[in-house]
């Protein structure tokens, strides 16, 4: 039978499933990727390691959604230590007092039912 | 783009449809076949000289055959290249390509939405990011706003030289019979409006309109045998960065950078030759980067650029000079409404807001979460 490839989103969705924010890391061209793939984006290489986040990275763009009906909450751009990105929300703080250069930590939040878990953060001095 | 000849395409006819919120039950098939029919009778032409055509609309899977279809005829070349609001930028590029290859000899590009009188909901797919939509940004308004973060941080740009873009919109719109918006607008307006994603409120993002148009494209021999003065393709460029917001590389730096570059080499030109300048201002953002990126002002000093009236009628750099996609028009995606408004222009057809010797105008598109960018450089009679 011919091997299937395992679906990356599920390999990091299966990740945060185990409260672990994982990565993938590229050894040819030494760095982290992401969004995962079957392709690593700098080199073409189907040559991806999975790694698992310290869960520690900097805001490196923040704003504040005003919805028309509810409160204002987060969005935000996470660099993570490791040399990738992506997106989140700080919580446990203003969505207006989130800082660009503010150091944050990884969570994991589960909306239960349908929906997947996903990463957010919170300020790092805040456990 | 190297390969395709500075001059050797131009656009003869140009038209909007009906604009702003159009009539119940009009489909963006009826808009789109409007302005045809309106950019044809702009240029003499008549729809059995449509060889080539290229369109894009989020309302249609299959737009071009249904176009096609529409229109009754069986082109030779079709293209509905669908890169977001810079798709007609993109299309004209294409369609300069396939002239010169013979492949067609008249290419009409056209665009028509409803989404105002359908809402946006409707007017296009939803697509699920599973590593961005469980955060529930307002896209596309929150993945702009986060790239204007960046630029605020690294560059001290303050809300208010945001605001002055869509108050020098506001100001052409005010000169064009065309727009949508009617009444003045100030800096302190656009502040104290409904805040939508920090730092925009909703003064700051572009209007939910219904609209169409066409353009109607042939090669330079023939447009001089046609009604209306030749406005000719002088340089086109052309740049993909990203699709999502969280992988564009660096949130201040936009592939305009590239796509002017290419656009300018082509046209032998550069930024202090354009007379008028049109920009995709989905956003007040937009303007700001684009100035900078297309090399108007440097990186970071586009917010003082554009203060001071600089950009609005009076000022020294025309840009937007219809009223842009804040004050005047924007139904979903903006793109052909830059190079209507460039052609219109440069043939000195615009009455109270027409530039004064007007010989190079250029329109830049932009499409997706600033993922696609498309420079186009025009020119009259003079240039070539």
């Amino acid at each position: 039978m011919q091997t299937q490839t395992p679906s990356p989103l599920k390999t990091y969705t299966d990740h945060l499933e185990r409260g672990e924010l994982a990565y993938q890391f590229s050894p040819t061209a030494n760095r982290a990727v992401f969004y995962p793939r079957v392709l690593c984006p700098f080199t073409g290489s189907d040559r991806l390691e999975w790694r698992v986040s310290a869960g520690t990275g900097t805001v490196y763009a923040t704003t504040t959604v005003h919805p028309p009906e509810g409160a204002p909450f987060n969005v935000a751009l996470i660099d993570c230590d490791e040399g990738f990105r992506l997106m989140s929300r700080v919580e446990d703080i203003a969505p207006d007092q989130v800082k660009i250069g503010m150091r944050v930590r990884f969570r994991v939040h589960r909306p239960g039912g349908e929906e997947p878990p996903c990463p957010v953060f919170v300020p790092e001095d805040k456990r | 783009m190297s390969g395709l000849k500075r001059g050797g395409a131009a656009i003869v006819g140009a038209a909007e449809s009906d604009l702003g919120q159009v009539a119940d039950g009009m489909s963006p098939l009826d808009l789109m076949a409007q302005g045809t029919q309106r950019a044809l009778a702009d240029c003499g032409l008549a729809l059995k000289d449509v060889d080539g055509l290229f369109c894009a609309t989020a309302q249609s899977r299959l737009s071009v055959l249904a176009f096609a279809e529409y229109l009754g005829i069986q082109p030779a070349y079709v293209d509905s290249t669908i890169v977001g609001g810079s798709s007609f930028e993109y299309h004209v590029a294409h369609a300069a390509a396939a002239i010169a290859l013979g492949l067609c000899n008249v290419a009409v590009v056209a665009y028509g939405s409803t989404q105002r009188s359908i809402g946006r909901r409707q007017a296009s797919m939803r697509e699920i990011n599973p590593y961005e939509t469980p955060y529930r940004p307002f896209m596309p308004s929150s993945a702009y706003a986060l790239a204007a973060s960046r630029h605020m941080h690294q560059y001290g740009t303050t809300r208010e030289q945001l605001a002055a873009v869509a108050v020098a919109a506001r100001e052409w719109a005010l000169l064009n019979p065309a727009a949508w918006e009617k009444k003045p607008l100030t800096v302190e307006g656009v502040l104290s409006a409904r805040m939508v994603s920090y730092p925009f409120t909703v003064r700051d993002i572009c209007l939910v309109t219904d609209g169409g148009g066409a353009i109607v494209i042939t090669s330079a021999e023939r447009a001089r045998s046609l009604k209306k003065p030749p406005v000719y393709v002088l340089g086109c460029g052309q740049s993909v960065t990203h699709n999502a917001i969280s992988s564009m590389p660096d949130l201040t730096v936009t592939g305009a950078v590239a796509s002017g570059k290419e656009a300018f080499a082509m046209a032998k030109l550069g930024p202090a030759d354009v007379d008028a300048v049109e920009l995709y201002d989905a956003f007040t953002l937009n303007t700001l980067l684009f100035l900078e990126d297309l090399g108007f002002c440097k990186k970071g000093e586009g917010g003082a650029f554009v203060s001071g009236g600089r950009i609005a009628p009076k000022g020294a750099l025309p840009v937007n000079t219809n009223g842009g996609g804040l004050s005047y028009c924007h139904p979903g995606m903006y793109g052909l409404f830059l190079l209507i408004e460039a052609v219109r222009q440069l043939r000195g057809e615009c009455g109270a807001r027409q530039v004064k010797d007007c010989d190079v105008a250029l329109a830049h598109g932009n499409g997706g979460v600033l993922s696609s960018q498309s420079t186009v450089i025009l020119g009259s009679q003079a240039t070539v």
